[in-house]
């Protein structure tokens, strides 16, 4: 095997490596523990960036290796590696962002008797999504996808003894699952079709043509149902805001920079074969785009600082989406690139507020700028970055978005990303006005967090001020020479778009400050006069509503009404069977008198039955009174 | 002339007067009577057919006594059964014996 | 050693174990208690590591019927004395011997009458066990008896609840079943007009279409009763609720995939023609099981008939698998049995478990149970996880091979089948949540967690699942040897 594969195998295992020995020796070792699963994480990351690197001297080419896992008859799964340029940026995204929430995490998980179960769960993460990230094949990119779920079940849960935290597991969990049906479902009809689980072969099959335009729709949207599970697209979106009772660092790690983007990155990786559907790909677009304005319009209304993060999610996640539908395949990678640093950023920040405050709730924070500095600037770094405000990273993935939107002609599109555009500036920047600036609330005993907490702040901050830099066209490190289909693109810069988001995203970031900045425009008033729309904003569109009426009314009935029919219906049947017997028992034992003369009597008629027969039907026999004579 | 018929008419007879015996009786000791007349028409077909069809064999004739043996024994525990019965219940008619009933 | 193996009559050590052990306990004096217990593991253990060594001796290679064992008994009604084992047979010997081994240990803590509770089991066992060895149809059918009757007496004197009614329910709708196979077996024996039950002889025998037709829905529902394929399946919660812990676990651990291994074994395998016609129908019956059974269990409030009826539901993935008739779902459904086989007993295990600690099944009553007994919620957890399907549990490969070889067949009967996928994960998350999340309850303060033997019960059943699911590849070749020609003599014209 080459030295590159053993990489490629090793940047997952440590993780699960991790995982393993806490589990089975450390668990009681609070420290050793995090310091295992940190060391690990770690050898991940340097090993990734060594793909990095060597995928940079080749970046058209791509390595493959399948190991054996399950073949039967002519069925054959793989656990298969492929190295090219989209895994290389994924793995250091991936081992990035987790190391740097797993030492945030020492300070934030600290003395919390889950400490030790958290890493391992934490490692086991890192693995599956490590595993999502190297897998060549549709079976094993399944196998990890159902794991991340896993593991986002049992991080959201963390505190299962918080009724909320449970039931956000579960709902996330089980929502997922209905996105994780239509994947499967796909998976096994394109499978079928084409005889073999492995990506590359099944882009070859689907360009050999012997596959109706119908039926490829119908894959790629039962393909893409997995991403709108995972990444949270309408309708599926509702768990991810609900995710937010897991521990802070876990949103950052799982519920904003990696798993969710999962579907994104499934979407990439399985670029050729949704490109190959024109029809498909402008669903993509719009889900994408639907996604992004609706979930931002939302942002717009909340009051738990993890919810309006959670939201703005959705809301990038919808823009990754759109990016890809309408055929950029560098712009949506490059915006989950730069996203994950500074949306998990945003979510440490925020973790770190909560962590002194002890409460979500933005009304009950302010003024914590004097007394939280680090946490201060680093937010407001994020949210410049996201607000894609020029030169930090956000700027460059968005205009690059909103420029392979403008490139693909449709306009609606293009201009429902720049006012979602304008909206993100606006309730990330109503977010850091109301928690940071203005008087403080009594809260005297609020102090900066410690140095393991402010320091990976501070890292992830210089990521999300340079790391868009790689999107600068026509640069020697420039993302369109690393990441592409066919062949390199030059990249583009077109200064009408970028001036024209810049200035939209300034807008949005002036109103919200005079709003909750300067306080010149009154909040309340504004509230009234939304009315009605502020009141279904705030309440999410009552999305949540009416999937809990369907699960309450519809599918809580439907199943007493099974059970109703099974209890009385099925099992009625065999009642009735054992009832009929019993009584016709009851009819029959009237002759059964205990008289001796009775039975006699009925021997007697029996007899004279059986001869009366015989007789009618076989006169024969009779003739042996004949041969007595 | 007697023929084989005399004797099965008699057999028939006797056989169709020990059923009605077994059936209307109500002393346990009637029945009893009348099941030995059942027997005596089957021992009286027996040696009438080995006398008619087979006169060499003695067959029906060996068989017969081999009847009325068992069915002599058959008759103690018969009687024997009835006597226990009477000795608790003091009574021996057979319709009131129904305690073996469901 | 293979050598040794090939002479050593494994496969009549492995079913006689239980029965010396049932002899042996007749000299034991029945107060004795500890004494009757470790006699009953160590002799049930003894046949546990005899059918792991049977299991890693199979030669897959090779296929086919090993390791047989062949007498005369009675030639002249052509009933011989006929053992042997192809994969299909090691796998639930193998799973049969871990239920046994797990059963004794989670029913340590019996003390009503125990020599006469585990003399019962262990008979109980021995039939199983001669079930999957025997190879001539009276054996076989003598060993299934053995197998059914002594589950009236366990559950009618050790069971809770209403255990009289559940208990005759069972036996009757068990004995209707038993009453068609013997139909079904007699039907073959004369249909050959070679008046014998030995297993390879009527193999060969090409039975004519309409004699396939009319005696193929005979043995399979009789099978059927037994695999709980709907609408027979009600014997089954009522049964599983009403047994005990060890019993349920035998019951739905192993009795039902011996319905379903009659099923595919005598049913499918010699009336391929009546197969092929019937199979369709029996494919709609498993959507009702597999998706009717997830839903039923949502609306149950008693642990046992929530897991109950999730067996109805996974046993409808083992029928799918046999009625789409390719070697890949055929090797699902054979790795379903024993994956469920596995899971359904950790699952009865557990809830014997939990009952026994909080004295209440209903799930409304517990909550936030984690705290108190965390290795207990841990086991849950995974055996839930590996009920719903996740990768790495042995459930996952299982239905997964179903699927893909049942879509081949059936594809719009699958979709509606994958549904299940959904509604299991709800019913099964929405139980954890109840019992071992939320708020802990005061009341609970006592309990305690799970004690070293049931930790070992626990243990010996996770191990498998865990391994199954990570490195199918051994197991599924095993399988796979045994499940193709059962393929391929369907795919004949």
């Amino acid at each position: 095997m080459d030295k590159i594969f053993l990489i490629g195998f090793l940047i997952p295992s440590l993780p699960f490596l991790a995982f393993f020995i806490i589990v089975a020796f450390t668990k009681r070792f609070k420290m050793i523990s995090a310091l295992i699963s940190i060391t690990a994480i770690f050898i991940s990351f340097i090993l990734s960036i060594m793909i990095v690197l060597f995928q940079i001297k080749n970046p058209a080419g791509y390595l493959k290796y399948d190991i054996p896992w399950l073949y039967i008859g002519n069925l054959k799964m793989n656990i298969g590696i492929i190295i090219n340029s989209l895994t290389a940026i994924m793995l250091l995204v991936v081992t990035t962002v987790s190391l740097l929430v797993q030492i945030y995490s020492i300070g934030y998980m600290k003395g919390d008797e889950g400490f030790s179960k958290f890493f391992a769960f934490i490692s086991l993460f890192s693995f599956s999504m490590l595993g999502i990230v190297i897998a060549d094949n549709l079976m094993q990119l399944y196998i990890f996808w159902e794991l991340v779920g896993l593991c986002s079940y049992l991080l959201i849960g963390f505190w299962y003894h918080k009724p909320e935290a449970a039931d956000a597991a579960k709902k996330a969990f089980v929502v997922t699952r209905f996105g994780d049906f239509g994947f499967l479902i796909g998976i096994l009809i394109i499978s079928y079709l084409a005889g073999t689980f492995d990506i590359l072969d099944i882009e070859n099959f689907i360009k050999s043509g012997n596959i109706s335009e119908k039926m490829l729709l119908l894959v790629v949207i039962l393909l893409f149902c997995g991403a709108i599970g995972k990444s949270g697209q309408f309708p599926l979106h509702v768990w991810l805001p609900d995710a937010m009772e897991g521990p802070t660092p876990v949103s950052a790690l799982i519920h904003a920079a990696t798993m969710v983007a999962a579907g994104v990155f499934m979407v990439a990786r399985l670029f050729p074969i949704f490109l190959s559907s024109p029809d498909a790909m402008l669903f993509v677009a719009y889900l994408g785009a639907f996604t992004a304005l609706f979930s931002a319009t939302i942002a717009l209304t909340q009051d738990d600082i993890k919810r309006v993060l959670a939201y703005s999610t959705l809301s990038q996640l919808g823009y990754m989406m759109l990016a890809l539908g309408s055929g950029g395949y560098v712009a949506g990678m490059f915006h989950l690139y730069t996203h994950a640093f500074f949306k998990a950023l945003l979510f440490l920040c925020a973790g770190s507020v909560i962590h002194a405050i002890h409460s979500n709730n933005i009304w009950q924070m302010g003024g914590l700028h004097k007394k939280m500095p680090i946490t201060s600037i680093t937010f407001f770094i994020a949210a410049l970055a996201i607000s894609g405000i020029y030169p930090l990273s956000g700027f460059f993935s968005k205009d690059e978005i909103l420029l392979s939107v403008l490139h693909s002609g449709n306009k609606l599109l293009y201009y429902s990303a720049l006012f979602t555009a304008f909206l993100t500036a606006f309730y990330m920047f109503r977010l850091y006005f109301v928690t940071f600036s203005g008087q403080g609330k009594e809260h005297a005993h609020i102090h900066e967090s410690p140095a393991v907490m402010t320091v990976p702040l501070i890292i992830l901050s210089v990521f999300s001020i340079f790391s868009g830099f790689i999107g600068l066209p026509d640069k020697e490190f420039s993302i369109h020479k690393f990441l592409f289909l066919d062949h390199p693109e030059k990249g583009h810069f077109d200064f009408k778009v970028a001036m024209t988001s810049n200035i939209i995203a300034g807008l949005g970031i002036l109103f919200a400050y005079l709003v909750y900045g300067l306080k010149v425009v009154n909040a309340d008033m504004l509230r009234k006069k939304a009315g009605i729309i502020y009141t279904i904003l705030k309440n999410k569109y009552y999305i949540d509503e009416i999937y809990l009426f369907f699960i309450r009314k519809i599918y809580y009935t439907l199943t007493e009404a099974i059970k109703w029919f099974d209890r009385h219906i099925v099992d009625g049947a065999v009642n009735l069977v054992a009832f009929l017997c019993r009584w016709a028992g009851g009819k029959l034992k009237l002759t059964i008198t205990g008289k001796v003369q009775n039975y006699a009597m009925y021997i007697v008629i029996g007899v004279i039955i059986v001869i009366l027969v015989l007789y009618v039907y076989q006169p024969d026999v009779m003739n042996i009174f004949a041969e007595v004579k | 002339m007697l023929t084989l018929l005399h004797f099965i008419i008699l057999s028939i007879v006797l056989f169709f007067i020990g059923i009605f015996g077994v059936l209307t009786r109500r002393n346990a000791i009637g029945i009893l009577m009348s099941l030995e007349l059942i027997f005596n028409a089957v021992n009286i077909n027996m040696v009438a057919f080995s006398k008619f069809l087979t006169p060499q064999e003695i067959y029906g004739e060996i068989f017969t006594i081999f009847i009325i043996t068992v069915a002599a024994a058959e008759s103690v525990l018969g009687l024997a059964i009835i006597l226990a019965i009477y000795r608790s219940r003091q009574k021996i008619y057979a319709d009131e014996m129904n305690i073996m009933k469901w | 050693m293979a050598e040794f193996i090939s002479k050593f009559p494994i496969l009549t050590v492995i079913y006689l174990m239980p029965l010396l052990a049932v002899i042996s306990l007749l000299f034991i004096n029945e107060k004795n208690h500890k004494a009757i217990k470790i006699t009953t593991l160590l002799f049930t253990t003894i046949s546990f590591l005899l059918s792991i060594i049977l299991f890693l001796s199979y030669d897959f290679q090779k296929g086919g019927l090993q390791f047989v064992e062949r007498y005369n008994w009675i030639p002249s009604i052509g009933v011989n004395y006929f053992m042997g084992v192809n994969g299909i047979n090691v796998t639930l010997v193998l799973l049969t011997g871990i239920i046994i081994v797990t059963g004794v240990l989670a029913s340590w803590d019996v003390n009503v009458r125990p020599k006469e509770f585990f003399m019962l089991l262990l008979t109980l066992v021995t039939g199983v066990f001669g079930v999957f060895m025997s190879y001539n149809l009276f054996l076989f059918f003598l060993f299934y008896e053995i197998a059914v009757l002594p589950m009236y007496l366990l559950i009618g004197i050790w069971g809770t609840g209403d255990k009289e009614y559940s208990a005759m329910k069972l036996t009757l709708y068990l004995l209707v079943g038993s009453a068609f196979i013997l139909a079904g077996i007699l039907g073959l024996y004369f249909a050959t007009g070679l008046y014998t039950f030995d297993f390879d002889i009527l193999e060969k025998f090409n039975y004519s279409r309409n004699f396939q037709i009319i005696f193929f829905p005979i043995l399979f529902l009789g099978f059927g009763v037994l695999a709980a394929l709907w609408p027979f399946h009600t014997w089954s919660p009522d049964g599983h609720a009403s047994a005990p812990t060890a019993v349920s676990m035998l019951h739905a651990g192993v009795l039902m995939k011996l319905g379903a291994y009659g099923c595919l074994i005598i049913a499918v395998y010699l009336l391929p023609e009546g197969a092929k016609f019937w199979l369709p129908f029996v494919a709609l019956l498993t959507i009702v099981n597999i998706v009717y059974g997830a839903l039923g269990a949502f609306a149950q409030k008693d642990l046992k008939y929530i897991v109950a009826y999730s067996s109805v539901s996974h046993m409808g993935i083992v029928l799918l698998g046999i009625a789409a008739q390719n070697s890949t779902a055929l090797s699902g459904s054979v790795f379903q049995m024993f994956s469920h086989g596995v899971m359904t007993g950790l699952f009865f295990g557990l809830v014997g478990m939990v009952y026994g600690r909080t004295h209440t099944r209903i799930i409304n009553d517990m909550s936030g149970l984690a705290k108190k007994m965390p290795a207990l919620a841990v086991f849950f957890i995974m055996t839930g996880l590996c009920s719903l399907g996740l990768p790495g549990l042995s459930g996952f490969v299982a239905e997964v091979l179903v699927f893909i070889g049942s879509f081949k067949t059936y594809p719009v009967i699958t979709i509606i089948c994958v549904t299940g996928i959904v509604f299991t994960a709800y019913y099964v998350l929405r139980v954890l949540q109840i019992i071992f999340y939320g708020k802990y309850d005061e009341k609970f303060e006592h309990l305690t967690d799970a004690n070293k033997i049931e930790f070992a019960a626990l243990f010996i059943l996770m191990f498998f699942i865990i391994i199954f699911g990570i490195y199918p590849f051994y197991v599924m070749k095993v399988i796979h040897s045994a499940v193709l020609p059962i393929a391929q003599k369907l795919l004949m014209p």
